[in-house]
Parts: structure tokens; C-alpha cells; sequence
């Protein structure tokens, strides 16, 4: 518990420091009377339009990104599970070129076809990835994911490349960013954010028992298809809202699980929760460093994550146990 | 049926030369199979050369070469066209061979340099060199750099992978993480270019033989050239060193040179085709394995590789260039192509493990 307070503390500080620190310094006393009377100053303007719906953005992806990777982790047994080196974003960038081409023009209507993206690629890396016998290999996991990634991001650079309109919608979404994303992106994701982490609780005791192996599993009773099913479509609602909202940002899935195992041991209850709490935190600093590390410019907060999350994935992967989860 | 007496079989039949101090061995089916790789290759360059804004027929390209045709076909054909045609024969060749040595080296088919971060980096270190001092797009200097970040790129996933010798999968799954990061790095980089360096970078990022002339052709194609030519001495030591260190050793081979050697000529190979034309994605992975499967050699050969790269380069070019409705950048072909056959490569993998 003390763990968890502590863990809220410091997303409270990561909030903060989203709030106040960016190419125009802000005080605590402007962000106060922003919130208060706001009276159209540029300060006010900043605060309301830009830091704060970034911050919610990064609040909410975080919760998505954070939760569907400790579901890809505890259901398919894989430590070096993550929606981006999944594909998973690789194929809700597909599906929303897809939408502009059928005539999709504002960001809740791209929401369905990040889900559809989400869900086609979590299902088919799954069945390339646990083909054969016996359960999901983890490498055979990620290289599959790596692989379709390739291949759908081919096809979508095809699809820029052939269409002005989808270049345009596509390049501001592919770099992984927080920037201009309003609430017109922020709220139509959000509830599909709160049904996935919902589910995701009420998967987790059953998740608990698949970490000892599926036959052991489903001889304590736990109902294998269900789970199986409810999980991933609990990975897609998250992964799906999280890269709909702000494109692709990887390793934030993959490191977070694995920094909350670290504190609580390996009760997927508690690794969910704290997952909800750690991986906004780690995705607001990120940000954070990304502002502040070319000041005044923006470094998108993908970059930040790819330069912190693959040292993780090398050091995991360099254990001498790397499958053992 | 020939070949087997008394129920046991013979072996593949072979063709023997031999001369004073060098005696040549060759298999049949392998001297079969490179035969139609050359001949499909060479057709499809003729196809090639016609296909364009001015449509040419087979008989038209040759006699453009024999000096037949008027000045603007020849024009069409020589200075504008070849070049292009040349540069995915060479460019796919060397990626071949560059993806043959590694997954020979490695004896494992999803080491190639796409996957262990050699193109990534190839193409970082010459985004440093192009956005940092300020080079053209195919320089020389560019060409350096590009083979720098490639070989510093290699090491360091070699160095991490190791822990108590090279397993396949753990060089694999590091390989990703460093071209993660390279590839942040090389975005962070088009990020901070003034507009129209970062427009040059990008379309040199996609992978395109578009910006190929005779110009930028020809020095890469003298890299190669001489790698190649270095590789006909160093071709029979990767021979041994399939078998595995010791037995390598006892062959006589200087197993630790050799196998520095052939990394420096495979990442020389790579980053050349990269500084030329970009990350040209899976054609290493694609080609020394399906040269493979049609030769049914038992380990990797160079020759059908390198024919095998050539065609699929040259294949994709010609798809990118005019089956789609807009010219495409060939590495967005080769990404799709080569990444289907990836999946293929896992899923078939698995059938026959399980």
C-alpha cells in the first residue's frame, strides 16, 4: 500500500511538472488563475488549450498503454510483450489510412479503425505467434510482431505516398506525440480506456492462475477461452484508444509491467493497479524531457520512449532466464 | 534413380574440373539454378530498360546498345534508364550476399542486417554525416559514414547479445532494441534539419533508386567490386566455419581472421547499398534464404544469393516504378515483400519444429 502511495505521489508530481514546464514558463500563480478566471491572456491560453489537454493525453494513453502491456505480458507469458514491437500500433496507422481513404475526416471517427487496426493485429500476432504447439514462444512473439509491423507500415507508407490527403492526416499522427491533441481526440477514447482497465481487473485473477501454465489453469478452473477472449479484447480497447489518440509510442508498455513486478512481485491484480498509476508517470516525464531537452522546440514523446524503453528490452532480454516470467 | 546403388544415396550429382593447381566442384542443380537466376535476371533487365514514359520493345533495347536506334532511345536507354536497372542488379547482389554471410556466420536465417541493426544504423551514420556536416545525399563522405554506423551499429549488438557466446535469438531480439533506438535517433535528427535537408533525408530514408545516376552508381559499384573480389578469397573459409569453430580449426582455417574479415565485407556491403540508396528493407533477409530452398545447397552459397537479391531488387523497382499508379519508393516494395515472407519463414519454422 505504501508502495502505491508513493507511486501516486509521484504521478501527482509528473502532473504538475506537465502543467508547468514547456517552451513558455509558467507560474504556479498563472496556472491557479487560469483554472480560476480565466480572462483570455496568453498565459490562460497556453494552460488551457495546450498543457493541460497534453496532459490528460498523456494520462490516458499512459493508462492504455501501460495496462494492455501488462495484459500482453501475463496472458501470452511473455516478458518482452508491448503493443508497439506487437504491431499493434503498426496496425492501427493501416486501418486509419484505410479511414481517410473512405472518407474519415475528424479524429473520433478514425477511433473505430484504430480499434479494427488493434484488434486484426493482437489476433493475428497471436495465432502466427503461438502457431504449432504448446503456448506463444516470446521470441517467436516478437519477431512476429516485428515482422507485421513491417509489412503494414510498408503498405501504409504505400498508402500516404499514393494519396495527399492521407500523407497529411498520417504525418502528424505517426510521430508518437502529445502535440494538438484536444479533447475532441481525448474524450471519444476515453470510456474505451476505463471499459479496458474494468476488464482488465476482472481478468486478472484468472491471468494469475495462467502464469502457472494452462493445463494447471484450467484444471484450477479458470475458464481458458473466456480469458483469452476477454483479454485481448481488453488489449485492443486500450492499445487501440492509446495509439488513436496520440500514434505510435513504444517500449511505455513493455517497460511499465515490468518496473510494477519489480515493486509488488508477480499478483497481476496489483500489477495492473500499479501499472494505472506508474505508466501516465513515466510517459509524463517523458514528455517533459522531450520539451525541455531542445528547448524551445519539441522532441516527440515517442523518441524519449524509444531512447528509455530499449535498454530495457536489451537488459531483459540479457537476463539469463529471459522467458521466465 | 541412377544415383542410387544398392538402396544408398550418392550424393548430389557434381561437375568437376579439374586443373594443375585448382580443381572446381561444382553441383549440378546449383549450376542449373544459377543458370536460370542469370537468365531470368538478364530478361528481366531488357524488360526493364523498355518499360517508361517511352516504351520500348525488347528488339528496340538491344539495338540501343548496338547504337540502332536514334539518339533519344539510346539517350533513353544508356543515360537514363541503365543506370537504374545496373544499380538494382549491383545493390541487390550485395544485399544478398551481405545477408548470406550473416546467417551463414550465425547459421540462423532471421540474422540478417535488417533485423540485427546494420541497416539502422548504416542509415543513422549517414544521417549524422548529411545533417551534421552538411554532405549531399550519395557522396562519398556520406558513403563513410554510412559504414561506420553500420559497423559501430554491429558491434554493439554483437557485444550485448554476448553472454557466454552468441545465442540466435537474444542477437535477434537486441538487434530490435538498437534499432529502435537508432531509429529515434535518426528521427530526432530529421526533426532538427533545417526543411530541405530533412526532405532530402527522407526520401533517402525510404529507400528509392530514384536519385541513382551514373554519378552515384559508380563509385558504390567499385566498393562492391572489390568486396566481392575479396570475398572470392575469403567464400571457402565461410565453408568452414559452417561447421562450427573446432571443426574449422582443424580444417586449417584462422578461424577468429576469417571471420572478422567476412563481418567487415557483409557490413561493407550493406552500408555501401544504404549510402547509395537508402535502407533498402528484407531483400538480406529474403534472398540467401530462397536461393536456399531452390538450390537445396546444405548450407548458404554466396553466387545464388547474390543472383537471387539482384532479382528481387530489380523485380520491386520494377513494380514500385510502374505497376502502381504513383512512382514508389522500392524499399516500401521490398518492406512488404520481404515481410510477408518473414511471417512465412516463422509460421513454416514452427510446422516443422513441432
Amino acid at each position: 500500500m505504501l508502495g502505491l502511495g508513493i507511486a501516486v505521489a509521484a504521478l501527482v508530481a509528473a502532473i504538475l511538472l506537465g502543467v508547468f514546464v514547456g517552451s513558455t514558463p509558467v507560474s504556479l500563480s498563472d496556472v491557479w488563475l487560469a483554472l480560476t478566471s480565466p480572462a483570455g491572456s496568453a498565459t490562460d491560453l497556453v494552460v488551457l488549450d495546450l498543457r493541460i489537454p497534453r496532459t490528460v493525453a498523456a494520462l490516458v494513453v499512459g493508462v492504455g498503454l501501460g495496462v494492455s502491456g501488462a495484459l500482453i505480458q501475463g496472458l501470452t507469458r511473455n516478458p518482452l510483450g508491448d503493443p508497439g514491437i506487437l504491431g499493434v500500433d503498426a496496425g492501427a496507422a493501416l486501418f486509419v489510412a484505410i479511414g481517410v481513404v473512405l472518407g474519415a475526416s475528424t479524429p473520433a471517427q478514425y477511433l473505430p479503425f484504430a480499434f479494427a487496426g488493434a484488434l486484426v493485429v493482437t489476433a493475428l500476432v497471436y495465432v502466427i505467434g503461438s502457431s504449432g504447439r504448446g503456448s506463444a514462444d516470446p521470441i517467436r512473439l516478437t519477431l512476429a510482431g516485428v515482422a507485421l509491423a513491417a509489412v503494414l507500415t510498408g503498405i501504409t507508407t504505400a498508402m500516404m505516398l499514393l494519396d495527399p490527403l492521407t500523407f497529411r492526416v498520417l504525418r502528424g499522427w505517426n510521430a508518437g506525440s502529445f502535440v494538438e491533441r484536444g479533447f475532441d481526440v481525448i474524450l471519444p477514447a476515453l470510456p474505451f480506456v476505463v471499459i479496458g482497465v474494468v476488464i482488465a481487473l476482472a481478468c486478472a485473477r484468472s491471468l494469475n492462475a495462467i502464469a502457472l501454465g494452462d493445463d494447471l489453469a484450467s484444471s484450477l478452473g479458470t475458464r481458458m477461452v473466456r480469458t483469452r477472449i476477454l483479454s485481448v479484447v481488453a488489449i485492443t480497447l486500450l492499445a487501440g484508444a492509446a495509439t488513436a489518440i496520440a500514434g505510435p509510442i513504444g517500449f511505455v508498455g513493455l517497460m511499465v509491467p515490468h518496473i510494477a513486478r519489480w515493486i509488488v512481485g508477480p499478483d497481476q491484480r496489483w500489477i495492473i493497479s500499479y501499472s494505472v498509476v506508474i505508466a501516465p508517470t513515466v510517459l509524463l516525464i517523458s514528455d517533459v524531457i522531450g520539451r525541455v531537452i531542445l528547448w524551445p522546440s519539441d522532441v516527440p514523446v515517442g523518441i524519449i520512449t524509444a531512447f528509455v524503453g530499449a535498454p530495457v528490452l536489451i537488459h531483459l532480454v540479457r537476463r539469463a532466464k529471459a522467458s521466465a516470467l | 534413380m541412377r544415383d542410387t546403388a544398392f538402396g544408398l544415396e550418392s550424393g548430389p550429382r557434381v561437375i568437376v574440373l579439374r586443373g594443375r593447381t585448382l580443381s572446381v566442384r561444382f553441383r549440378l542443380r546449383t549450376l542449373i539454378a544459377c543458370a536460370v537466376f542469370g537468365a531470368a535476371l538478364v530478361g528481366l533487365a531488357l524488360v526493364a530498360l523498355g518499360l517508361g514514359d517511352l516504351p520500348l520493345s525488347v528488339d528496340e533495347v538491344v539495338s540501343a546498345f548496338f547504337g540502332g536506334e536514334s539518339g533519344i532511345a539510346r539517350t533513353v536507354v544508356v543515360e537514363w534508364r541503365l543506370p537504374r536497372v545496373l544499380a538494382a542488379v549491383i545493390f541487390g547482389a550485395a544485399l544478398g550476399v551481405s545477408g548470406a554471410i550473416f546467417q551463414s556466420l550465425t547459421r540462423n536465417p532471421l540474422a540478417s542486417p535488417d533485423i540485427i541493426g546494420l541497416t539502422a544504423g548504416s542509415y543513422a551514420g549517414g544521417l549524422v554525416v548529411i545533417i551534421v556536416i552538411g554532405a549531399g545525399a550519395g557522396s562519398a563522405t556520406v558513403a563513410g559514414g554510412a559504414i561506420l554506423g553500420g559497423l559501430i551499429a554491429t558491434a554493439l549488438v554483437y557485444l550485448l547479445a554476448y553472454r557466454r557466446g552468441i545465442q540466435g535469438f537474444r542477437l535477434i531480439v537486441v538487434g530490435i532494441g538498437i534499432s529502435a533506438m537508432l531509429e529515434a535517433l535518426s528521427s530526432y535528427l530529421v526533426l532538427r534539419a533545417k526543411l530541405e535537408v530533412a526532405m532530402m533525408a527522407s526520401v533517402w530514408g525510404a529507400g528509392s533508386l530514384n536519385p541513382v545516376g551514373w554519378a552515384q552508381l559508380l563509385p558504390a559499384a567499385v566498393v562492391i567490386a572489390v568486396v566481392f573480389l575479396a570475398l572470392g578469397f575469403l567464400g571457402g573459409s565461410l565453408r568452414q566455419l559452417e561447421l562450427g569453430d573446432d571443426a574449422a580449426k582443424a580444417l586449417g582455417s584462422r578461424v577468429e581472421r576469417s571471420r572478422l574479415g567476412l563481418i567487415v565485407c557483409a557490413v561493407a556491403l550493406t552500408a555501401v547499398v544504404t549510402a547509395a540508396a537508402g535502407p533498402i528493407a528484407f531483400v538480406a533477409l529474403a534472398a540467401p534464404q530462397i536461393a536456399l530452398r531452390l538450390t537445396r545447397t546444405a548450407g548458404i552459397a554466396l553466387v545464388p544469393s547474390a543472383l537471387l537479391g539482384a532479382l528481387i531488387l530489380l523485380a520491386s523497382d520494377v513494380v514500385a516504378q510502374h505497376v502502381l499508379p504513383t512512382v514508389l519508393p522500392v524499399g516500401v516494395v521490398t518492406v512488404v515483400v520481404g515481410g510477408g515472407y518473414l511471417i512465412w519463414l516463422l509460421v513454416h519454422e514452427v510446422r516443422r519444429r513441432s
